[in-house]
């Protein structure tokens, strides 16, 4: 790999406790890698855990919830690593990561932004706490930023409040508060699901611009592989608070290599004429609840493959390419005998 | 396209659990699970079998007077004593009284006299009255042996009349007029509540500007008019039943929201239309289909009008333009501690407020609990 | 805004109409009228009065014409010269007798409403910001009780206390030699001396409903996106909590004062003659017990106007404070 990670997270694992329940995993392994300037895709059905892994990387957690185990290494640009597990959720240091170095944007435009002040009130307050700035002058970076995030009449629109927008005039404001501090790392969680299609497509290519304006990561939570597509330089694939697989894009949706990930691509439609088309090939069963998952592998229950130690034994990572990284015991039967990887 | 998309063959077989237990049977459990409610139904049922047997369990008859023992101190029941040899005996029983006189004060003191015991007992002779009005008899639940002897576990009045007999027969008409009211109001409101929510339109507009109206507006100043509007030469029963119509004229509104708020979700829900479209009547949809699903609500509603009801009575028999003194309620108990002088020498005349404080605290808790039973979601 | 302002206006004209519509049917409503009780408690005392008097006295207030007739006469004299008729009982023009009484009503509730806000704000927000804390079990029993306590029974208690514990009587809002003096810093003072106990009263159910409110509001913001948004911006988080959702939760507790107000003014009404407060309470429970019906009127009348004026102040306040309402949107 030629450059130093960003942001790696080692066996990250988030406990959600309640007074009358047993706790329950809700995130249970998870491994990432993200490289400066790259796009990664964290794609799973709802439920799987991808919202709560990408807010602990904010500490923005609720409070029934604690990371109990793994590491989540950052590192700015040009800046000492950080353990970001091992900061306190409202400690100073947590918070000057927040808004200067990451900054997130959400997926529902209208209840992220506070009805009760404008646009442009909320998006100085970012400015002037992280850099300082007098009001005025944030005021005009601010009226820049919209400008540049294709806000029309960013001067007047800065003095509007979020119900006089658009949806998409919204998350563009979102968008223009997230870069306002030129950030290394921009936490995108399903920033276009609440969005029409054509709005969707529009945001996009914002994002896929302002990345290349800033030159910073992206880390895409999406449900939609049509975004995937669309966005990512990699992907990785959760399932019930598991990592399943992470990898280059085209190569994991060329040649997916966990179950998992092989069933999702093969219930992608083709565009074909009807008489041509196949049924498509749905994945049996249900999700589990975490409560009941597996010990073994999450997938067990639902996997047209599952043999002896699926059920008990949780897989090991398999690199099997640059960064292609995949946990599955079919990968160790083929491996362990060709090299044997840990 | 997307992973929530895929197609799952497994959810549509999935059983649906059936819930047999009728909505009443429901709404008890999820009562059942406030701890507070349900030790406030407790009390509630205290206060409310009090009232009913008022005659047969306070020790006295209200207007019972002794003018010897004006201003007497409570008691307090003993159960104890030391017999001549020092052996512990058991037995309720109360202390007399001795009579001084304070130098300073220059007036008339009652120091407990601690050598004298009066047994207590059940089962009492007493003067001759009706339970009910009706039944008579000559046993109260209990009272001292000694017909001649004081026994004021809660102190005496002004005229020497035993504070705990009267705070128990004005139990029954605070608590009575509480009852009454909520169900003049819940008549109006129901009547009115259901009408505006069913058939909407320009009915339902006007109600809605009433409804408004009169929330908006102070409700002593209007209670107090329409009190002092009474006649004075009616007959203390007269009187109780016009201010429980005063206060039902002013309490129904909040009823009436409530049922009109139910009235207008459930008249879109669906099972309302399938009944409709089998041909069902308007009377057949409000009382087989809309009735059931909304009781529980209209008796939480109920409930916390009570308090309400029963402050207001006493709010306006304290201040006078209310029941007036023959009859016995919190309200005109609670004239006799109007005069700070008279309360600092004698602060047990305010125990009709504690009883007071507690009745509106356990109904208010009832009340709570009935709601979130009756509604487990929504507020 | 304008429009909004002048729906509200009209409304109010509308309310504050049936407002005296009401008071006035309510004090015509007893039998008889004042002359009659007053040839009753005349003749009691042995005194006659001459038929001819009466006759005058009964021509002159128009005691004899229908209802409605009455009723217009005593709207229009109001409205062309603020006159609200004279009280029988003072033998006075019933506004001499008013306002000051009033002056003081709207004093000493204005005070409670201030107090009400000043205490219920911080305990709200902090109970809860540490929900199911011990500050916070105290502050809910705290509220219950609050609500408990009917107000004329607190300001008994209230009294008691400060009777048998100071040997100090609570009563009034001035001392002797304040009572009919100008306002100064001394009179002021001597105000404050007296007024913080009915301030307590008439507050504390307001304050315990506020709380409640407040908190139950606040639990509901805390949830929203926008909270989570406020934190990711790296803010502190007690900014977080008071630039963003406590000032969302306020929107709501501001329109309470539409509802609270009614209790204020009824309680202060009662808890005035308890502590005999020279407001418009005791005058017009007096005025009720004597039949001035034209002083009752206007009292009842007026404290209605003044719930009307206060409910407006606060949409005033809350369409200035709210954005979507300030501009006209749905939602």
């Amino acid at each position: 790999m030629a450059d130093k990670p960003l942001l790696t997270m080692e066996d990250v694992q988030i406990v959600f406790s309640s007074p009358d329940e047993a706790d329950i995993e809700g995130v249970r392994r998870v491994d990432l890698n993200l490289r400066p300037g790259k796009t990664l895709c964290l794609v799973g059905e709802s439920g799987c855990g991808k919202s709560v892994t990408s807010r602990s990387i904010l500490r923005l957690l609720d409070q029934n919830a604690r990371i109990d185990r793994g590491r989540i290494l950052f590192t700015p640009k040009g800046g000492e690593t950080v353990d970001i597990a091992a900061l306190k959720p409202n400690s100073p240091a947590m918070r000057a990561i927040r808004g200067a170095n990451i900054s997130m944007i959400f997926q529902e435009p209208m209840s992220s932004l506070s009805p009760v002040h404008t646009i442009g009130d909320q998006i100085d307050e970012m400015i002037v706490l992280h850099e300082r700035v007098k009001p005025k002058e944030a005021r005009e970076r601010t009226i820049a930023l919209l400008d540049q995030v294709g806000v029309p009449g960013a001067r007047e629109r800065a003095d509007a409040y979020p119900f006089h927008l658009s949806g998409g005039l919204r998350q563009r404001a979102m968008i223009a508060m997230a870069l306002s501090c030129k950030p290394d790392l921009l936490i995108a969680d399903e920033p276009t699901t609440a969005l029409d299609v054509t709005t969707q497509a529009q945001i996009l290519d914002l994002l896929r611009e302002m990345q290349e304006t800033y030159g910073m990561s992206m880390l895409f939570i999406t449900h939609d592989l049509g975004v995937v597509a669309e966005i990512a330089d990699e992907v990785a694939v959760m399932y019930l608070g598991d990592i399943v697989e992470q990898g280059d894009v085209y190569e994991v949706f060329k040649a997916p290599k966990h179950p998992y990930t092989q069933a999702l691509m093969s219930s992608i439609p083709t565009l074909t004429r009807r008489s041509e088309r196949k049924k498509l090939a749905p994945i049996k069963g249900n999700v589990p609840s975490p409560r009941d998952r597996p010990t073994g592998c999450a997938f067990t229950s639902r996997c047209p493959l599952a043999f002896g130690p699926c059920e008990t034994q949780q897989p090991g990572r398999h690199e099997i390419g640059d960064g292609h990284v995949v946990r599955c015991h079919l990968l160790s039967e083929t491996a362990a005998q060709t090299e044997g990887v840990a | 396209m997307s992973v929530e998309q895929i197609p799952i063959e497994a959810s549509r077989t999935k059983k649906k659990k059936r819930v047999r237990e009728s909505q009443a049977a429901l709404v008890w459990r999820r009562f059942k699970q406030h701890r507070l409610a349900l030790i406030s139904l407790w009390i509630v049922g205290a206060f409310y079998f009090l009232a009913v047997f008022a005659e047969f369990i306070a020790p006295y008859d209200p207007s019972h007077y002794s003018a010897r023992y004006t201003y007497a101190p409570p008691q307090g029941l003993h159960f104890f004593w030391r017999d001549e040899e020092g052996g512990l005996e058991f037995g309720p029983y109360v202390h007399g009284y001795e009579t001084q006189i304070d130098p300073e004060a220059m007036r008339r003191v009652f120091v407990i006299d601690e050598t004298v015991r009066y047994p207590v007992s059940f089962f009492v002779e007493s003067e001759p009255y009706h339970l009910f009005g009706l039944i008579p008899m000559t046993v109260r639940l209990f009272g001292v042996t000694d017909r001649d002897a004081p026994m004021y576990l809660l102190g005496a009045d002004r005229l020497g009349r035993d504070l705990l007999s009267r705070l128990i027969y004005g139990t029954r008409i605070s608590l009575s007029i509480g009852l009454v009211g909520v169900a003049l109001s819940l008549i109006l409101g129901v009547v009115i509540g259901g009408f505006s929510g069913y058939y909407g339109g320009w009915f339902d507009n006007v109600v809605q500007r009433v409804i408004e109206f009169i929330r908006s507006m102070p409700t002593i100043p209007l209670w107090l008019g329409l009190a002092a509007a009474l006649p004075r030469d009616w007959s203390p029963l007269t009187i109780y039943f016009a201010i429980t119509v005063i206060l039902s004229l002013v309490g129904w509104t909040e009823l009436a929201r409530v049922t009109r708020g139910r009235f207008l979700a459930l008249r879109t829900e669906d099972f309302v239309t399938a009944a409709r479209l089998d041909g069902a009547s308007d009377w057949r949809i409000v009382i087989k289909h809309m009735a059931p699903s909304f009781m529980s609500h209209i008796i939480a509603t109920a409930t916390l009008a009570v308090p309400t009801m029963i402050l207001a009575e006493t709010a306006l028999s304290f201040l006078g333009l209310g029941l007036q003194p023959p009859i016995v309620s919190w309200g005109t108990l609670l004239q006799d501690a109007q005069n700070i002088r008279a309360l600092a020498s004698a602060p047990w005349l305010l125990s009709p407020g504690v009883a007071v404080i507690v009745a509106i605290l356990a109904l208010n808790f009832l009340g709570d609990g009935l709601r979130d039973a009756a509604d487990p979601h929504g507020r | 805004m304008a429009r909004f302002f002048a729906g509200r206006l009209v409304s109010m004209v509308f309310t504050i109409w049936a407002v005296s519509f009401i008071a006035f049917a309510i004090i015509q409503l007893p039998p008889g009228d004042y002359l009659t009780t007053y040839i009753a408690r005349l003749g009691a005392t042995g005194e006659t009065v001459d038929p001819a008097v009466v006759d005058a006295l009964r021509q002159q207030y128009g005691l004899g014409d229908p209802f409605l007739v009455q009723y217009w006469k005593w709207l229009t004299g109001i409205i062309s010269s603020g006159d609200f008729g004279q009280s029988f009982e003072w033998n006075r023009p019933v506004t001499e007798l008013i306002w000051g009484r009033l002056g003081n009503s709207v004093l000493l509730e204005g005070i409670a409403v201030i107090f009400m806000w000043l205490v219920a704000l911080p305990i709200g927000v902090y109970s809860a910001v540490r929900k199911y804390s011990l500050g916070d079990y105290l502050t809910t029993i705290f509220g219950f009780l609050g609500l408990a306590i009917p107000n004329f029974l607190f300001a008994l208690i209230l009294m008691y206390l400060s009777f048998s514990w100071f040997g100090e009587t609570l009563g009034g809002l001035f001392s002797p030699e304040f009572e009919d003096q100008r306002w100064s810093l001394a009179r002021v003072w001597d105000f404050f001396k007296h007024a913080w106990a009915p301030v307590i009263v008439l507050a504390t159910a307001g304050t315990a409903q506020l709380i409640r409110i407040l908190r139950a509001n606040l639990l509901d913001e805390l949830k929203k996106p926008y909270v989570t948004t406020a934190r990711s911006k790296g803010l502190a988080e007690w900014k977080v909590i008071l630039k963003y959702p406590v000032r969302v939760a306020l929107n709501p507790l501001v329109s309470t004062i539409g509802w609270l107000l009614p209790t204020l003014i009824s309680s202060s009404v009662v808890v005035s003659v308890v502590m005999s407060l020279p407001t418009a309470g005791p005058m017009l429970l007096r005025s009720l017990t004597s039949q001035d019906m034209y002083l009752a009127g206007a009292l009842i009348m007026l404290l209605g106007v003044l719930t009307v004026i206060g409910t407006l102040i606060s949409d005033l306040i809350l369409a200035w404070i709210d954005p979507r309402i300030r501009h006209g949107a749905s939602r």
